[in-house]
């Protein structure tokens, strides 16, 4: 009987086999491969890649099939992968003016250089369970591409901007060592780099219920989308024996740049003023919800009061990251025997002296 | 047991004790700060273990980074060696370091502890790792970290005084029964981790080295051997630990820390020692007590 409160080593042994079996499911159906799953379920795979921090879509793939599908435990799984890879070089800015652009949409001018493109989206579908998806093998109609291929260079919207001084400048060239942040733990105040890497590893939904709540007057700043493009970069790296940068991979992302306005201050005349969003695979929703974090998080840097949970660094950065707020509250499951016998004596021993001081009372009262 | 664990750790691909060295030297590094300033929180760059964050993973680290080939690891949960989060850092040890493994308090080297401290003495030699999930003792109080790691400079312990004096305006007792704050070497505040306050006295010039690993919050905080640790009290309140009318029913130990069991649907309950170590090496030496009575009588 006593034996039977204690968990044991068998049940963790047999627990294991358990999931095995669920996830397997009906050995009758043909099992799915990491190709199925990284061909067919892309967006999961991308989201797994940005918030697990390593760019292997196979890697991702077999994270996602190792916890049935569940986004945060494959995540889970690829970060305690990464955490024991060597680092073999801190790469180059990645320059996303020369993206191989997918997609590319500005929110602010009607037509800018370079055109729109409206790519793969499902912005525009309607959003109608499409049956004939559920047969399988059925003959899918080609896109057209265009006649001629895009430009090798697209400027970005937010540069065209810059000259006339009415969008604050990015003041960061890019030559400063980047904070690590699975390597140095947080501190506050954090600078940019600290944020950005804070959030691009960041839950999509935390960010998506932040980004929501600046738009619903906590925190209100009227965002536009100066620009969001998809697309594969170059990522570089400048060995120490060669001296000159080299391709070590295209990875694909999504960059959003959120242009904000700003009524100025005595200081600063008034102008507009960047959020900034960027992940790794397609991943539009997480872009933008970073981008308008991220500018409302500069509150402080601007000289707005910081009033509201999304203007609060230490409230959005130490609560953003899914892979530790997920441990700590599924931490609750973990027997606490021990805390709870401790607090179960003290409410006793106070329930005993309240019932002590009530029939002392009643009774004065009765005399 | 390695080929059993449902992800094998065991092959070539990890270094001992999973971490890599370089991690290793750095969490070693922020030991020393954290044995060189007591009860001082030292933030250090904690990585993402393949636990679960809030179930041991900062006291997994210390663990991995003070652990050697020839130490003897023991890891109890609640007091227990066979807790199932226990039994999973056991055995993951096991599998990335192939240490010996045993459940007696006396013959550890290291000690993994949830929640516990045991009851049996520490000796010179031995480490104490404590899991934490939180290890600031005022973030309750305060939950801005800028703010609190200020009161932590300035020695600014007044609002955790008065926290305290409110629980004796309200119910005539200081009401904290776990988790209970102390100044480690007359200085620092410190957070003992979730162990009843029963357990607070071991704290205090206990001849082991005694290491905190918060891996969440990436914090590591140390008592070094023969390190005051007073909990805070009032000349008028003194401080006191839990206290039981019965015995261990297994062991009959009146010097234990009891775990409270359920026994059926009608409120039969038994109290038997949370330590399982200390009730078996109890139980057996009652055991021997009896056999030599017996013979002499």
């Amino acid at each position: 009987m006593y034996v039977a409160v204690k968990g044991g080593e068998q049940a963790i042994l047999n627990t294991h086999k358990m999931i095995s079996e669920a996830r397997r499911g009906d050995p009758a159906i043909a099992e799915l491969t990491l190709t199925q799953i990284s061909e067919q379920l892309r967006l999961a795979v991308d989201r797994v890649m940005a918030e697990g921090s390593v760019y292997d879509r196979e890697l991702a793939a077999l994270a996602l099939k190792q916890a049935q599908g569940d986004a945060m435990e494959a995540i889970f799984l690829l970060r305690a992968y990464r955490t024991t890879l060597p680092r073999i070089a801190m790469s180059e800015p990645v320059d996303t003016s020369r993206m191989t652009i997918r997609r590319r949409i500005s929110a602010t001018f009607k037509d800018v250089p370079g055109g729109q493109v409206l790519g793969p989206t499902y912005d525009y579908t309607h959003r109608l369970l499409d049956f004939e998806l559920a047969a399988e093998g059925l003959e899918r109609v080609r896109a057209t591409s265009a006649a001629e291929p895009l430009e090798e260079n697209v400027p970005r919207v937010v540069d065209l901007l810059h000259h006339e001084g009415v969008l604050q400048e990015d003041n960061d060239d890019g030559n400063d060592e980047v904070f690590d942040l699975t390597r140095q733990p947080m501190s506050f105040p954090a600078g940019r780099d600290q944020r950005l890497q804070s959030l691009a590893r960041a839950d999509e939904g935390f960010l998506l219920g932040l980004a929501y709540s600046t738009t619903r007057g906590y925190g209100f700043n009227h965002p536009f989308v100066g620009e969001l493009r998809l697309g594969e970069v170059t990522v570089e790296i400048v060995p120490e024996e060669l001296g000159f940068p080299i391709a070590i991979a295209d990875v694909t992302v999504t960059e959003c740049q959120m242009i904000n306005s700003f009524q100025g201050t005595a200081e600063q005349p008034p102008q507009f003023t960047r959020g900034y969003g960027l992940t790794f695979g397609h991943n539009e929703g997480k872009a933008m919800s970073m981008s308008l974090v991220d500018r409302s998080l500069r509150a402080r840097e601007l000289g707005e009061d910081v009033r509201h949970p999304a203007q609060n660094e230490e409230f959005v950065l130490s609560h953003a990251d899914n892979v530790e707020g997920n441990g700590l509250i599924t931490h609750y499951k973990l027997p606490h025997y021990v805390d709870f016998q401790a607090e179960l004596q003290l409410v006793r021993q106070l329930r005993a002296e309240y019932e002590a001081a009530r029939a002392v009372q009643t009774k004065e009262a009765a005399e | 047991m390695s080929g059993t664990m449902n992800t094998d750790l065991g092959g070539d691909g990890y270094n001992f004790a999973f971490l890599d060295e370089q991690t290793k030297r750095m969490i070693r590094r922020t030991l020393l700060k954290a044995l060189s300033i007591p009860g001082y929180q030292v933030p250090f760059g904690g990585r993402e273990m393949p636990l679960a964050s809030g179930w041991g993973t900062g006291g997994l680290q210390v663990t991995a980074s003070v652990l050697g080939p020839n130490d003897r690891l023991k890891v109890i949960d609640q007091g227990a060696d066979d807790t199932t989060n226990a039994v999973s850092i056991r055995r993951f040890f096991h599998t990335v370091a192939n240490v010996a493994v045993t459940e007696s308090t006396e013959q550890a080297t290291i000690i993994q502890t949830r929640h516990r401290v045991p009851e049996a003495p520490l000796k010179e030699g031995q480490i104490l790792v404590y899991q934490v999930p939180e290890p600031e003792p005022l973030r309750r109080l305060i939950p801005r970290e800028s703010e609190t790691r200020k009161m932590h400079a300035y020695a600014e312990y007044g609002t955790m005084q008065v926290t305290l004096y409110e629980d004796i305006a309200r119910f005539g007792r200081i009401a904290r029964t776990y988790d209970y704050p102390a100044i480690v070497n007359g200085r620092f505040l410190m957070s003992p981790s979730p162990i009843p306050k029963f357990d607070n006295p071991k704290i205090a010039n206990n001849p082991a080295m005694q290491f905190w690993g918060a891996g969440r919050e990436k914090r590591i905080y140390a008592v070094p051997p023969y390190t005051t640790a007073h909990s805070l009290d009032f000349d008028d309140h003194p401080f006191e630990v839990q206290s039981w009318k019965g015995c261990c029913a297994l062991c009959g130990s009146t010097m234990s820390y009891l775990d409270e069991v359920i026994t059926d649907d009608k409120g039969s309950r038994m109290f038997v020692c949370s330590d399982t170590d200390f009730c078996t090496t109890h139980q057996a030496k009652a055991a021997a007590q009896t056999k030599v009575v017996g013979e002499h009588s």
